[in-house]
């Protein structure tokens, strides 16, 4: 499967009579991108929208998700297949790129464990979010609809949104174009036999109550763990739903950009042969993750894996599913790298993981989710500020007229498990 | 002008200039103004401080009465208001070490003062006080008095006005196992694929969240039958035969003994003594029985509570001894044991 992505690099948005791209500067009617955000669901009752930039002193939260706008040039199927488009698969023919803009939802919290964004100050170094051109959506939804419905409301909303400014600029031309293709194992011009053979565990939310994860549309929670091509992913198969624990879930934009399919395609053929990728799920039940354990294990197996990066999301209960991963992997001989971030608790001193296996002697920490930060006041807030008592890694009284201090977990994507991020943690 | 800052600091007798392990039973006491090193760490920590006390206690004093110890220095360094303590350093000493790891924890925690130490890495003190006391690392020797009392004093001087510290290794003290985030060179999943390609082509690579496991050892059931068991003795109390045939060493040992004990009812003065050089010896020597209680098993054997008694027994020295290498004498002792029948083990420690 070859895909190619070709970049078009976005300096700066605006509003506009027209949405287009004119010298990199993307402008977007603001009227007819609400619209499209709306789309047929009437159980959205109002939409915002709003723009915020790097530097500026603007505080985005809470935040639901965050989407890379791309669109379909060439090639089978469409952008987000299964949600957006039909399931025919992706990940072949080319796809466009606005790269260095996303798509932010925001507006009424859905689950208690969303986070925020700052464009400027002390806590934009920890989120990649900081750095982009960001339109944002406030959405709100009716009176009296369930949680799974608001949540599937902004998701499809969010999405509705990239696409729409995708396809509006279907005709910018890329600045450079990239082909990403699994290395073709059997050809006969590299002797690459004598390098390990790498299988990489993609682990996927899946505890239900907002913690949800859609691949070709399908929620991930019944699934078996399955094969998936690394450009399917690239191509958007795999879409969050995920509320839940803002500094480690995995929004749409850090799936589109999985860093980890990333480093392992451009080793490929060099100092490893990338053999493929095993999605899997974390579930709540004892037998829900030892079936997934189980049956993940086997086709790493099948797969001839000589070593496996495992990567979590979330924190706590799938610790306990990225430890059996880990350990029935290492007892089968296949070596085990795990990216995990901690919880180590304000002061750093306690254990940082719910489970634990001596197996794990390879582990890639994605920071201490519990250190506190202090963040200044913003001169905008987009959304709702009031909501930062109630999202993890707040607590009720830390809104200050100066200020607020939350744990780092209060920002998206800070703690990131697909290593999105530089920072970690050490033992000091 | 300013006040100085007042500092207090801990000695054991030794340094304290009262003696060697014969005064090693002295009780605490209180002396004006620095002894010994406290000279070096007075120069060192310059003219914004001064050692107003230096308090004293024998090694023996304080491992035989560790609490009352404690409150009698803790109550010295009161009376004397400090703004910090120094304490030591101990260098590879085990009950030094422990008693500065002690009198620092408690000044910490009671006074709300900084509290400084310094030890070798294998002193039994680091792992018993790193996570509570800043321990600055020495050498096994007093050949690193220097450099231990530079880097203990900048310790010092930095926690007192709360100056951000540098990461351990920059600051040369011990891990305190407190998990602190840093912006790394590259990201998470660059650093993954490094490691696993360095895991698989079994190259050194460095875990950046080591598994908090515990080498816990499961007891056995009671021995059945233990009147027809072979019993074997065991000790890291340094017991040898007179004259040390096998040269084990005093502390940090390498190396452990076998010695047949097959003709022998009791250990007798004039043909063993121990080797141990971390506790006063004069007991042991005066009756080897007392650690390796040969004396006794023969008794038993007599009387038949136990089958018989194993005809060698194993002895190292457990002073400084590295956990790695007390577990690698185990693993060749425990070989011979299981291969000659021996179904229950006593190990003495001292």
């Amino acid at each position: 499967m070859l895909l190619e992505l070709g970049y078009i690099q976005i300096e700066d948005i605006a509003w506009g009579r027209k949405t287009m791209i004119e010298g990199n500067i993307l402008q977007i009617n603001r009227e007819e991108l609400i619209r499209k955000t709306r789309g047929k669901d009437t159980r959205i009752s109002s939409i915002a929208a709003e723009l915020a930039k790097p530097g500026e002193s603007v505080r985005i939260i809470p935040v639901k998700d965050v989407i890379e706008p791309r669109v379909k040039i060439d090639g089978k199927g469409g952008i987000f297949p299964g949600l957006i488009s039909g399931v025919e698969s992706v990940g072949t023919g080319r796809t466009h790129v606005f790269r260095g803009c996303s798509v932010v939802t925001a507006g009424q919290v859905v689950g208690f464990q969303e986070g925020l964004i700052d464009m400027s100050g002390p806590g934009a170094r920890y989120s990649c979010f900081s750095g982009l051109l960001n339109i944002v959506l406030v959405i709100d939804v009716k009176q009296g609809i369930s949680g799974h419905e608001h949540e599937e409301a902004l998701r499809l909303a969010g999405l509705r949104a990239a696409v729409y400014l995708g396809e509006a600029c279907r005709n910018a031309e890329p600045a450079q174009v990239n082909r990403f293709e699994v290395y073709r194992h059997s050809d006969p011009q590299k002797d690459i036999a004598d390098l390990p053979g790498v299988v990489y565990l993609y682990m996927l939310l899946s505890q239900g109550l907002l913690h949800d994860t859609y691949l070709y549309g399908r929620n991930v929670k019944d699934l078996l763990p399955t094969l998936i091509s690394p450009t399917e992913v690239m191509d958007g198969a795999i879409v969050s739903g995920n509320c839940v624990s803002a500094c480690d879930k995995n929004t749409t934009y850090h799936h589109q950009n999985n860093p980890i399919i990333r480093e392992l395609l451009r080793r490929d053929g060099i100092d490893l042969r990338f053999l493929g990728i095993v999605v899997s799920n974390a579930n709540v039940t004892l037998q829900d993750k030892m079936r997934s354990a189980e049956y993940a294990v086997k086709l790493v197996e099948l797969l001839g894996a000589d070593g496996v990066v495992i990567s979590k999301e979330g924190f706590g209960n799938p610790d306990a599913d990225v430890i059996m991963y880990c350990a029935r992997l290492e007892k089968k001989g296949v070596r085990t790298v795990i990216i995990t971030d901690e919880f180590a608790g304000g002061d750093g001193a306690s254990q940082s993981l719910a489970d634990v296996t001596p197996h794990a002697d390879a582990v890639v920490s994605t920071g201490n989710a519990n250190e506190r930060i202090s963040l200044p006041a913003m001169n905008k807030v987009i959304g709702d500020i009031r909501i930062v008592e109630k999202i993890a890694g707040g607590q009720s009284g830390i809104l200050c007229r100066n200020g607020i201090e939350v744990e780092i977990q209060a920002i998206t994507g800070a703690t990131n498990e697909l290593g999105f991020e530089c920072l970690s943690a050490r033992e000091e | 002008m300013t006040e100085k800052l007042k500092a207090v600091h801990y000695l054991n007798q030794f340094f304290g200039q009262i003696g060697g392990e014969d005064r090693a039973g002295v009780e605490p006491l209180l002396t004006k103004g620095p002894v010994g090193p406290g000279f070096l760490f007075q120069e060192l920590l310059g003219p914004e401080v001064e050692i107003v006390a230096t308090v004293i206690c024998g090694d023996n004093y304080f491992a035989e009465h560790i609490d009352l110890a404690t409150e009698n220095l803790l109550a010295m360094i009161e009376s004397c208001k400090p703004d910090m303590l120094m304490a030591g350093p101990a260098f590879n000493a085990g009950r030094y070490g422990i008693a500065c790891g002690t009198v620092c924890r408690a000044t910490i925690e009671r006074m709300n003062i900084p509290a400084v130490t310094g030890m070798y890495k294998e002193n039994p003190g680091v792992e018993l006080f790193r996570k509570t006391v800043h321990i600055v690392e020495t050498k096994a020797t007093t050949v690193g008095m220097r450099e231990a009392a530079e880097k203990m004093s900048r310790l010092a001087m930095k926690l007192i006005k709360c100056e951000p510290l540098g990461s351990p290794k920059e600051e040369g003290y011990f891990l305190r196992g407190i998990r602190r985030n840093y912006f790394a060179a590259e990201t998470g999943a660059i650093r993954a694929v490094s490691m696993l390609l360095q895991k698989l082509k079994t190259e050194p690579f460095v875990t950046e969240y080591p598994m908090p496991v515990f080498d816990r050892v499961m007891p056995l059931p009671p021995v059945d039958q233990l009147n027809k068991a072979t019993v074997a003795l065991v000790t890291s109390g340094g017991i040898v035969p007179r004259g040390n045939p096998d040269r084990l060493e005093s502390s940090s040992a390498t190396k452990y003994g076998r010695y047949d004990i097959s003709d022998l009812q009791r250990l007798t003065p004039e043909s063993y003594e121990t080797a141990h050089g971390g506790y006063d010896p004069t007991y042991a020597n005066a009756d080897p029985n007392r650690v390796l209680p040969l004396d006794v098993m023969r008794d038993l054997e007599r009387k038949g509570a136990i089958g018989k008694l194993y005809p060698s027994y194993y002895a190292t020295v457990g002073n400084g001894t590295a956990v790695a290498k007390a577990r690698l004498f185990a693993v060749e002792i425990v070989k011979d044991l299981i291969r000659d029948g021996v179904r229950a083990v006593i190990i003495t420690s001292t």
